[in-house]
């Protein structure tokens, strides 16, 4: 009897054992990964990940120095948006600011709201790519046809590594009604 | 201690019940085996049929029989059916079969549990089958459910992302189950490292199950609330990542595969040494080779992503930890020709089943490397190469060490021998047809024909379409398996060993095994975990 009794215990120890592994494992997976995911993303650049919020940057150009930044515009899906960079590329100095715009027409009848989502690569070159004037930093209103001019105002760092001669800024247009209703 | 041995002396008089319910409500080892292993062959001819599909399409370049819509579908279904219905259950209703015998354990620990950890899976099944019928039909964004693809499935989507969370929840209470059994119910001279290996195997399946299925089922999760409540984990636009899903799904899938092979590894090491007559060659290190290949599977993930866009050093760190794999898997491969070397061994059906498996397995281990090379993979990522591979290591890999099992301890289920000839036809038109379906997916990828498309470039034609030969002979032959079991009755009756001498505790009880066996803990020695008059 005290035998059965005692692995009963045990049995239910273990299964308590095993169930929280179940549960950590899982929140792991729901809660922390996530997170932990995107801080990853924020310090390496992963994913051409670039700043979301406006950088201050004060540099001293390296005129000596010339990289090449290539714009590239895509849309998601089949949201109805033209989206097109003003110009394909441009050559810059290191540490100095520059402007560039991107035109985005509304195709539809109704207003639309967008959502641009900006990429750099490679990767290493992200973390040098200094946003601090960018449409994508907020979303944008469009009404039926309306065509807008956006700007992005940026600096490439000093820091850049030698090796890195083209970096390529990568705009995706999202069209945001969904997200914006759900929230 | 008086109402002890009455309790004893009541439960041994106690015989399973009648009719229906008997199947219902059992909690008894045998029974619940079984119906997983019935289950999981019921799907195997469903998943099967599934695949004959995609191989009549894929038989001539064009469209000829099916829309591309529903082609996508059947090779969703076809991986979601064969992953979770046919191979997972299958090695679980194993180990409820042979575990407890195995390591002389009167049941599994948790027998109610058990029950419902079985009768979850019919359930979850008719769920993701019943999208067939669906308005939009089945999943048809791939196993893999990648975003954004996946969300654009139509009404089956909440179906699918529920049957997966009841496959998880029945494959967590089934790991959780054999952990208990395994860790408490040894019988008590039984050390944990003696352990066989079938059971070793599946000790560690059991945690690897219990670590990656909560991270797909919180992946899952993730679909649905993105899909329905408005959270953006995947949505670029709400600041979210699709490449994310890939590194949590990945977290999950490359451990998958592992509890795909390693209970394979368990049978093939039970079946080598019986018809080699010989014990196995290094036990102990078949069981350190199980542990770090479980352990590696955790570090590899992304070798299914090298094409995302990923660091230098970051593709570097999962090549090498990818190769490293080979490491372990190598010990096991040539510990199994060292059992073998010098051995008097004879070629039964489950023997035939054991080699093919450890020469096919290579291969795909092999194909294998070659993907995990990133300059390489760059180029065959997404195309039949990777069809090639996985279906080596899942069909003459996993498939066949079950069919293995399934002859090796047949007639310790049933009580009878089982059709020796038509059990070697069923191995030889396998193996042969086997190579016949798979080996032509390599030329087919190395040219350049993507995987999940209908149709292809005109000279993709010939080896496609020897590829589905292949498949038909392959599936028609799997009926000769189900002739093997319905005639099995009729076969002359098996001794308590079958085999010629084979070691375990399963061959100390009578064939059929009783329903209730180990009343008493069995002795064996401490050193082997074999019974002593054995040696």
């Amino acid at each position: 009897m005290n035998d059965k009794i005692t692995s009963e215990a045990k049995n239910r120890s273990l299964v308590v054992q095993l169930l929280g592994w179940v549960v950590a494992m899982f929140s792991f997976g729901f809660f922390v990964l996530p997170p932990l995911y995107n801080v990853f993303c924020e310090i390496t650049g992963f994913g051409g990940r670039t700043n979301t919020a406006a950088a201050t940057v004060v540099e001293t150009p390296d005129v000596n120095r010339t990289v090449r930044v290539e714009f590239v515009t895509s849309v998601n899906e089949y949201a109805p948006w033209e989206f097109t960079a003003d110009t394909s590329s441009m050559d810059v100095h290191p540490g100095q600011m520059y402007y560039a715009t991107f035109t985005a027409k509304n195709l539809t009848e109704v207003s639309k709201v967008a959502q641009a989502v900006p990429s750099i690569s490679p990767i290493v070159a992200s973390g040098h790519f200094k946003k601090i004037e960018c449409f994508c930093f907020t979303s944008q209103d469009f009404s039926a046809h309306e065509q807008k001019e956006m700007p992005v105002q940026f600096i490439l760092d000093t820091e850049l590594p030698d090796y890195i001669d083209t970096v390529t800024l990568q705009y995706t247009f999202f069209d945001t009604q969904r997200v914006a209703a759900a929230n | 201690m008086t109402t002890a041995v009455a309790d004893a002396a009541h439960h041994v008089e106690h015989g399973p019940a009648k009719g229906f319910s008997r199947w219902l409500f059992t909690t008894n080892h045998k029974d619940i085996g079984t119906m997983y292993l019935i289950f999981s062959l019921t799907m195997f001819f469903v998943g099967g049929t599934m695949a004959l599909i995609v191989r009549s399409e894929l038989a001539q370049p064009g469209l000829q029989f099916v829309h591309p819509e529903f082609f996508n579908q059947m090779t969703t279904m076809h991986a979601l059916v064969m992953i979770f219905g046919a191979i997972m259950p299958a090695f679980v209703g194993l180990a409820n079969w042979m575990v407890p015998l195995q390591i002389g354990a009167p049941d599994m620990a948790l027998p109610r549990m058990n029950n419902w950890s079985f009768w979850i899976l019919p359930v979850a099944f008719c769920m993701l089958l019943s999208t067939l019928f669906m308005p939009g039909g089945a999943p048809a964004g791939g196993w893999t459910m990648y975003p954004p693809l996946v969300l654009q499935t139509g009404d089956s989507f909440p179906f699918l992302i529920f049957s997966i969370h009841l496959m998880g929840l029945s494959s967590i209470m089934g790991a959780i189950n054999i952990i208990v059994t395994i860790v408490n119910m040894r019988t008590p001279q039984m050390v944990l490292i003696r352990m066989p290996l079938f059971a070793w195997a599946w000790l560690i399946t059991a945690y690897l199950l219990l670590a990656v299925m909560p991270v797909l089922a919180g992946a899952v999760t993730m679909l649905l609330t993105d899909q329905f409540f408005g959270t953006s984990f995947f949505l670029a636009a709400g600041g979210g990542d699709p490449v994310m899903y890939q590194h949590i799904f990945w977290f999950f899938g490359h451990p998958e595969v592992y509890i795909m092979i390693l209970p394979a590894f368990g049978i093939v090491s039970e079946i080598i040494p019986t018809f080699s007559r010989k014990p196995l060659f290094g036990h102990d290190s078949m069981v350190y080779a199980l542990a770090a290949i479980a352990f590696l599977s955790f570090i590899v993930w992304a070798h299914h992503m090298f094409t995302v866009g990923m660091p230098l050093s970051g593709q570097m760190f999962f090549m090498f930890a990818t190769m490293m794999i080979s490491v372990p898997t190598g010990v096991k491969i040539f510990n199994w020709a060292s059992t073998m070397w010098r051995g008097a061994m004879t070629f039964e059906t489950p023997m035939l089943f054991a080699l093919a498996f450890v020469f096919l397995f290579t291969i795909g281990g092999f194909s294998g490397l070659m993907l995990a090379l990133v300059p390489a993979d760059i180029q065959y990522h997404d195309s039949y190469f990777v069809v090639a591979h996985f279906h080596y290591v899942l069909v003459p890999g996993s498939l066949f060490a079950l069919m293995g099992a399934a002859y090796y301890w047949l007639p310790k289920w049933t009580g009878h021998m089982y059709n020796e000839t038509a059990g070697k036809v069923h191995f030889w038109l396998s193996a042969i047809f086997v190579n016949v379906l798979f080996f032509p997916m390599h030329f087919l990828g190395l040219a350049g024909m993507p995987r999940r498309i209908p149709d292809y470039s005109t000279q993709f034609a010939d080896f496609n379409m020897v590829a589905t030969i292949g498949a038909f002979g392959f599936g028609l032959s799997q009926l000769i398996f189900v002739y093997v079991l319905l005639t099995c009755k009729k076969g002359p009756p098996a001794t308590a060993e079958v085999w010629d001498h084979p070691k375990g505790l399963e061959w100390t009880v009578p064939s059929p095994a009783p329903y209730h066996t180990f009343a008493e803990p069995p002795k064996v020695d401490r050193t082997v975990a074999f019974p002593k008059d054995y040696d």
